[in-house]
This record gives C-alpha cells, sequence and structure tokens, in this order.
C-alpha cells in the first residue's frame, strides 16, 4: 500500500470520527441546558477549549455565548467547524476512491450534502439534538460499511488506527468536561453542587453512549470516580481509552515495520493503566489529561513516521 | 413538459433519434414511444434521479477557473444516442485498422523512417512537431506498439456517415463518463434494459488492465500496474482513480515514485516496491525532468532512462503524440494505405494544410467559412470557428498562420450531427460527438460506443465539458 494514500486513509477516518465525537460533545451540552436548574449557567466557552479551538475563537473576538459557540463550530468556514471537518474527511475519501469501497464514499459524500444543507440550523436548539442524531447516525453507518465490506487489509489497518486514536483523542477531552470547572453556578460558591455535578457525568456517559454499559459494568450510582475509572481504564467499551489503545496495539501489529509504534503504545497503555485515579481527582485531573494528549500525539508521530510519505 | 416528437425539428441536420418529422429511427422507436409515454411529473423526476445520482456517486470533473470549487458536477442528459450493432461494429473495424496504421508510423518514425525515404511524407514535418521526440529514436516498445490506448473523436455528417476528426494518442480522457453515464442511465430507466438488448461497457477497465500487462516487462503473473496521475488538482482526476480502482492498480503520484538502478520502485507502508507497468496521465514533457520540462515536480527523475532500457513499460509510450498532431492527421488515410496496404474504412473530414501554398491561400480567402485548429491543442482550445467568429479575430488567425503555417490546418465547419436532450419545454436538438477508445498491445479492441459528447448550447459545435459541453449514455443496440 502507498504511503501517501495510508496517510490520506487514517486523516478520512480521523476526520469522521472527530465529526462523530464533536457531534456527541455538543448534544451532550445542549442535553445538559435542560437537566439544570434555574440559574445555573453552562460555561460555553469551555466547550470552545475542549475541542481545542479556544485560540482561533477568541482571535474572532465575539463573547462566547451559546448562539456564537455553535455557529463557530457548525457551519462556519473557520478551517475546524464541523463542515469544514466534513469538507477535509470528503476530500480524503475522494482522493482515496480507487482503494475504498464505492458506497463509503458515497456515504461520505451524502452526509456532506447533508450537513451543508442542515447545519445552520443547528445554531438554534429546536432542531439540534436530531441534526447531531442524524450525524452520529452516518458516521456509524459509514463506519459499519467499512467493517462489513472492505477487506480487512493494509488500508483498513489505517482506517482502524485513525479512528481509534481520535477516539481516544476524545475521550481524555471529553472526560476533561467533567473535571473542569463547567458549571457556574449563579450561587457565590464556584463548585456546583453534588447533585448537578452528577447529572453532568450522567450526560458524560450518555454522550458516548456509555450509560447503560456504564450501568452493566459498575452497579452502582453515577459517581465521578467510577465513570472516569470506566472511560479511562476499562478494556472491554470501545470508546474507552485503554480500549482504544490496545487496539491500536493489536492492528499496528499486522503492520509492517511496527516496532516504534508498538512501543510508543504499549508505553501509553501503560501510563493509563497504572494511574490512581481516585488520588488524580483531587487535582482536578487536568495535568493527567494534559500527559495522555501528550502520549496521544506521540503515536500520531511513531505512526507517521513508520508510514507516511515523509516530506 | 411532455416529449412531442411531431414539433421536434432537427432542421437539416442529422439527427441519431428521429428519420423525418415525428418518425423515429427504427433503433430507436422503443425509447422515443417510451419517452413519449412518460408525463412531466416522470420526466421531472427521471431528470431528477440522475442528478441525484451523480452528485452523490461523486461523478466529477474540475474546471481550473473555478476557485475554490475543485470538482464540478458532471453535465448529463438523460436521453441516450442509440447507434445500430451493424453500423458499430464497421465502425470499430475502421477505428483498429486506424490505430494500427497509427502505431506502424509512430514506430518507423523512431525508427526505420521508411516513410520519409518512400516520399510519404515530408520528413520536415515530424521533425518540426512539438509532439516528436528526438529521445526516443531507436526505441523499440514491445509490438511495435506506442500508443496502447487513443481515444478518436467521430462526427457524423449530414450525409449519416462518421468521420474521423481527430486522433488522441497522448493521454486520452473521458471513459470512465462512459462507464458512469451507463450507471446513471441504468438508475433512471430500468425498464428499457429489459426490452432492448443493448451492449455492455463495463468491461473496459478488464480490457485496460489486460493490455497494459500484456506489456509488462518482468514475465510475472500479477505485474505490477499502476495509474500515473498528476494529482488531486488535475481535470481528470476522477478518471484516473476511477481506472486504478477498476483495475484494482495502484493510484500514485510523481512523488510515490522513485528511480533507482533504472528500475521503478514505488514508496509504500513496506519500503519499496518495483512496478512494472505505468498508465501515465501525465504530459510526456512532466514525465522526467532529467530528460524534459526541467521544472517538472509532477514526474519522476529517471523513469525515461529505465524505459529506454526495458525496465518499466509506459502506457502511451513517450513520443507516441507525434501522431495525433493535427497537420499530422491529415496524412492519416495514406498512412492506412501505405503500412497496411488496405483501403481506410473510416474516412477523414477533409482538411486543407497551411504548409501547402495553395491550400493556405484557400484558407486564407475563406476565413469566414473554415474552422482554423492549431495543430497542438486539445479541448478545443486556439481555434477559430470562421462562421461565428469577428473580422478582427480573422485577421489575427491570418496573421498567426501565415507566421507559422506550420502549426495550422483548416477544415470546412461540418455538420455535427443533432441528438434531442430533455430541455425545460421538452426535446430539443443538439449537437454530438463521439469519442470512442481503442485499445492495442497484443490484441486490439474497441468501446462498445463510446462517450456522447453534447454542445449543450442551442446551435453551438462546442462539445468540450472544459468549455460548457455535456454528456450522454450511448447505445449500441442489437437486432431484436
Amino acid at each position: 500500500m502507498l504511503s501517501r494514500v495510508a496517510e490520506r486513509v487514517y486523516w478520512q477516518a480521523r476526520y469522521l470520527e472527530r465529526i462523530e465525537n464533536t457531534a456527541r460533545l455538543l448534544d451532550v451540552f445542549s442535553t445538559l441546558l435542560m437537566d439544570l436548574p434555574k440559574g445555573t449557567k453552562l460555561g460555553w466557552h469551555s466547550l470552545v477549549h475542549i475541542t481545542g479551538t479556544h485560540e482561533i475563537f477568541d482571535a474572532t473576538g465575539r463573547q462566547p455565548i451559546e448562539r456564537n459557540v455553535m455557529k463557530f463550530l457548525l457551519p462556519e468556514d473557520n478551517g475546524i467547524s464541523i463542515i469544514n471537518m466534513l469538507a477535509a474527511a470528503r476530500e480524503n475519501a475522494r482522493t482515496t476512491r480507487e482503494i475504498m469501497p464505492t458506497e463509503a464514499f458515497e456515504q461520505i459524500n451524502e452526509l456532506y450534502f447533508y450537513a451543508k444543507e442542515n447545519l445552520a440550523q443547528g445554531v438554534s436548539r429546536g432542531p439540534r439534538h436530531q441534526l447531531f442524531e442524524e450525524i452520529i447516525t452516518s458516521c456509524q453507518q459509514i463506519t459499519g460499511l467499512m467493517a462489513g465490506t472492505m477487506s480487512h487489509n493494509d488500508a483498513y489497518s489505517f482506517v482502524r488506527l485513525g479512528r481509534d486514536l481520535e477516539r481516544a483523542d476524545m475521550t481524555t477531552r471529553i472526560v476533561d468536561v467533567g473535571s473542569s470547572n463547567l458549571l457556574v453556578s449563579s450561587q457565590s460558591s464556584t463548585q456546583a453542587d453534588e447533585p448537578l455535578t452528577n447529572i453532568l457525568w450522567m450526560n458524560i456517559l450518555r454522550s458516548m453512549s456509555a450509560y447503560q454499559m456504564y450501568r452493566q459494568h459498575v452497579k452502582d450510582r453515577v459517581n465521578a470516580e467510577d465513570v472516569v475509572i470506566f472511560l479511562l481504564q476499562n478494556d472491554e467499551f470501545p470508546r474507552s481509552l485503554a480500549h482504544c489503545i490496545s487496539q491500536l496495539s493489536s492492528v499496528v501489529d499486522e503492520l509492517p515495520n511496527h516496532s516504534k509504534s508498538l512501543a510508543q503504545i504499549a508505553k501509553t497503555y501503560r501510563a493509563i493503566k497504572h494511574a490512581n485515579i481516585e488520588k488524580l481527582l483531587g487535582d482536578g485531573l487536568f495535568q493527567f489529561i494534559d500527559d495522555l494528549q501528550i502520549e496521544i500525539g506521540a503515536i500520531h508521530k511513531a505512526i507517521a513516521d513508520s508510514w507516511f510519505l515523509q516530506k | 413538459m411532455r416529449i412531442n416528437w411531431k414539433t421536434y425539428d432537427p432542421g437539416k441536420f442529422y439527427d441519431e433519434i428521429i428519420s423525418a418529422q415525428g418518425v423515429p429511427r427504427p433503433a430507436a422507436r422503443q425509447l422515443a414511444n417510451y419517452l413519449k409515454s412518460l408525463t412531466h411529473a416522470e420526466l421531472t423526476e427521471k431528470k431528477l434521479a440522475a442528478e441525484l445520482a451523480i452528485k452523490t456517486m461523486g461523478i466529477s470533473f474540475a474546471v481550473y477557473s473555478d476557485a475554490g470549487n475543485i470538482d464540478r458536477e458532471w453535465p448529463f442528459d438523460i436521453i441516450p444516442r442509440v447507434i445500430t450493432a451493424k453500423e458499430w461494429e464497421h465502425t470499430s473495424k475502421g477505428l483498429q485498422q486506424r490505430l494500427r496504421a497509427l502505431n506502424c508510423f509512430i514506430n518507423d518514425i523512431y525508427n526505420d523512417q521508411k516513410v520519409f525515404k518512400d516520399k510519404i511524407i515530408p520528413k520536415e514535418l515530424i521533425l518540426n512537431s512539438t509532439n516528436f521526440r528526438k529521445q526516443c529514436l531507436g526505441i523499440k516498445p514491445r509490438y511495435g506498439v506506442w500508443a496502447h490506448v487513443c481515444g478518436t473523436d467521430l462526427i457524423r455528417d449530414r450525409d449519416g456517415l462518421f468521420y474521423v476528426l481527430e486522433d488522441n494518442l497522448r493521454v486520452p480522457s473521458g471513459v470512465s463518463y462512459m462507464l458512469e453515464n451507463r450507471r446513471v442511465t441504468k438508475r433512471v430507466f430500468p425498464e428499457l434494459f429489459e426490452n432492448y438488448n443493448i451492449s455492455p461497457v463495463q468491461n473496459y477497465p478488464d480490457q485496460l488492465f489486460d493490455t497494459l500487462a500484456a506489456i509488462s516487462p518482468r514475465t510475472s503473473e500479477y505485474p505490477e500496474v499502476v495509474v500515473l496521475t498528476p494529482g488531486i488538482y488535475n481535470s481528470a482526476y476522477f478518471e484516473h482513480s476511477f481506472l486504478a480502482q477498476r483495475m484494482g492498480a495502484e493510484l500514485v503520484e510523481g512523488g510515490d515514485l522513485v528511480v533507482e538502478k533504472d528500475k521503478v520502485f514505488m514508496r509504500t507502508i513496506d519500503g519499496l516496491a518495483q512496478v512494472d507497468v505505468i498508465y501515465r496521465r501525465i504530459d510526456d514533457l512532466f514525465l522526467d525532468p532529467t530528460v524534459f520540462n526541467k521544472d517538472s515536480i509532477l514526474g519522476v527523475p529517471g523513469l525515461f532512462k529505465s524505459w529506454v532500457k526495458g525496465n518499466v513499460a509506459l502506457a502511451n509510450a513517450p513520443g507516441a503524440g507525434v501522431a495525433d498532431d493535427k497537420v499530422i492527421y491529415t496524412y492519416v488515410p495514406k498512412l492506412v494505405k501505405y503500412y497496411l496496404g488496405e483501403d481506410p474504412i473510416l474516412p477523414n473530414v477533409t482538411s486543407f494544410l497551411c504548409t501547402d501554398k495553395t491550400e493556405c491561400q484557400h484558407v486564407l480567402q475563406n476565413l469566414d467559412k473554415l474552422v482554423v485548429k492549431p495543430a497542438n491543442e486539445s479541448g478545443g482550445y486556439g481555434m477559430l470557428m470562421g462562421p461565428q467568429s469577428t473580422k478582427k479575430e480573422r485577421e489575427e488567425f491570418a496573421r498567426k498562420i501565415k507566421a507559422d503555417p506550420r502549426n495550422y490546418m483548416a477544415q470546412p465547419l461540418i455538420s455535427l450531427s443533432t441528438v434531442p436532450i430533455l430541455g425545460d419545454r421538452g426535446v430539443e436538438p443538439r449537437h454530438v460527438d463521439l469519442r470512442p477508445f481503442v485499445l492495442q498491445a497484443d490484441k486490439s479492441y474497441v468501446t462498445a460506443g463510446g462517450l456522447t459528447r453534447v454542445a449543450m448550447v442551442k446551435g453551438s459545435y462546442i462539445v468540450n465539458s472544459s468549455q460548457g459541453g455535456g454528456s450522454k449514455d450511448t447505445w449500441i443496440v442489437g437486432d431484436e
């Protein structure tokens, strides 16, 4: 398989996964709004922060209110909105059509046209949930279509690498939502009440379609520590960080020249599994999430160095 | 909008669907009757279905001037063009004959040059051609074939006969649209395929692969065939990727290839892998910066030498374009006779050479009636359409011709046949041409039909997609 094509396939999968996860993240935020008592506000700026786009947003000089943030993240042409990510996914799919199943390109293409037409509506709350549901379902369909119609060859390995690494990245960001100072109570206390915090964690689980699996696994009411352990260290749930990273390892194992990437992935996996979540939660988890992000960056670099066209 | 054949009037032109007012040609009768039976709503629905299919299938082409929009949807009209199998059989023979002769000719000019010695064609004409590559002298590609893939433009004049308008021997494009047009038509008119005996077209990628595999220098069972594209911004990128996909070949860009010890390799995730056959969709001059255009970043340094040494096959071979020069074109009927000893099956369009004194005089005196073409442009650029030209344009062309007679030839304005398109107020005639694709290596092959290009503007003769042309599915229809 050509190095250049491997890179494009990898990015196409990353973009698609990022689109799905951004839709999930924005959906939690919007659902959360409905659960909050009057007087409690959501910090919309942290949403921009979580998606890693705060610098670009701040440069526009706009107020971080709901409408502005949603516009910024959905239909705007700023290089990082969902519509731009979809255009990038489509472009990567278009330029790797020779190796992808035809239907996969067609579905990505259709999703692009759907989004182009409907994303602007997501700025207002009414149609928002349906829009996100549509995007999430389409992304899942595309993933399923590739799994079911594409030979599980090298090209598919790069699809999986892109998908799992991006998923790992977003899981750390979403966990960050829970631990960051998201809920701003109108009362003087800076810390939100415990029941509110639990609502927040419950919504976070829902955003990753993890609530049901969490309940089956934990058999206890929703609480910060168990949720974070579940989302970061569980080996069975497909969106948990540990699971994503161990998947990478089994994919990489099948590829040639894999020693560098395998070593980095193993190192990251150990860092996740050995973490003492209870203790880390006390400090707000920030530093740990930052470290994980650096690890994920290092995995990407190892992949790029081993298989992509060297510029 | 409902279709009424009685009010459909192609005027004095040959129409491919009807033979006289309201009377469809026998092979098109079912189609014409079926279309007539559709209601306005049904027709609109079919038209929309085709547009939607093209959009979701991502059938696109690029237009350079469209800044920011690098791929545009393919303009397509749903009414197919119908040609009888009998007529097509004759035409295919003519196309294969022509390509055989052209390959003999190219092989001859780069080797024995008998054609000059026998005074069939003046030597200077070839040596002055911008597509003549002196670097190719003395090279003998397998089977003596230089042009493995040829797109021949045919037009049908008022007499109802096919004439060859030009041969495209460099990097002819359009075949993917021929295949996709069929796919769209099947979605739009599934009913018609039940009753008609329409020759399938989709085996072209297999035929192309076999042609390419036949010229592999290594005799391995699975030669590594790649398609070399200038990249995602090229106007034919869709086709490059389409053909690679259908052949199961890698689609490579110049940067993916590297030459070591005169062998060509591609950079894969598992290191370097040797390449046997390159179906190149890059112009000669950009293939190898060490031999041709030094500034080319699309090509691969050392590629030409690997080809000369016989370590890699190139299709089409560099230098093959020498025979699609529009001035050389005028000699093709003679070349068929000379190399094959056969009478040409397909006629050329009458042409006037500006290198010939009397003919040039005729051209200069009749600029308002003729079509003047530069010898080496493609895509319909740089032409003078006499009858539609302004005085200023004619004066400019007269100057150009006098300055460089070798670079121009002229033809009378031929009448392109018409086919109905579905407009807002029913069917309207539009001019079409036809580009079949011909393959040659150890065997030769012609597509069933080809790409019908349509001048979508009323009365226009410009069918090039880069200048607003559209296309149609082309049916070769057998007897019931």
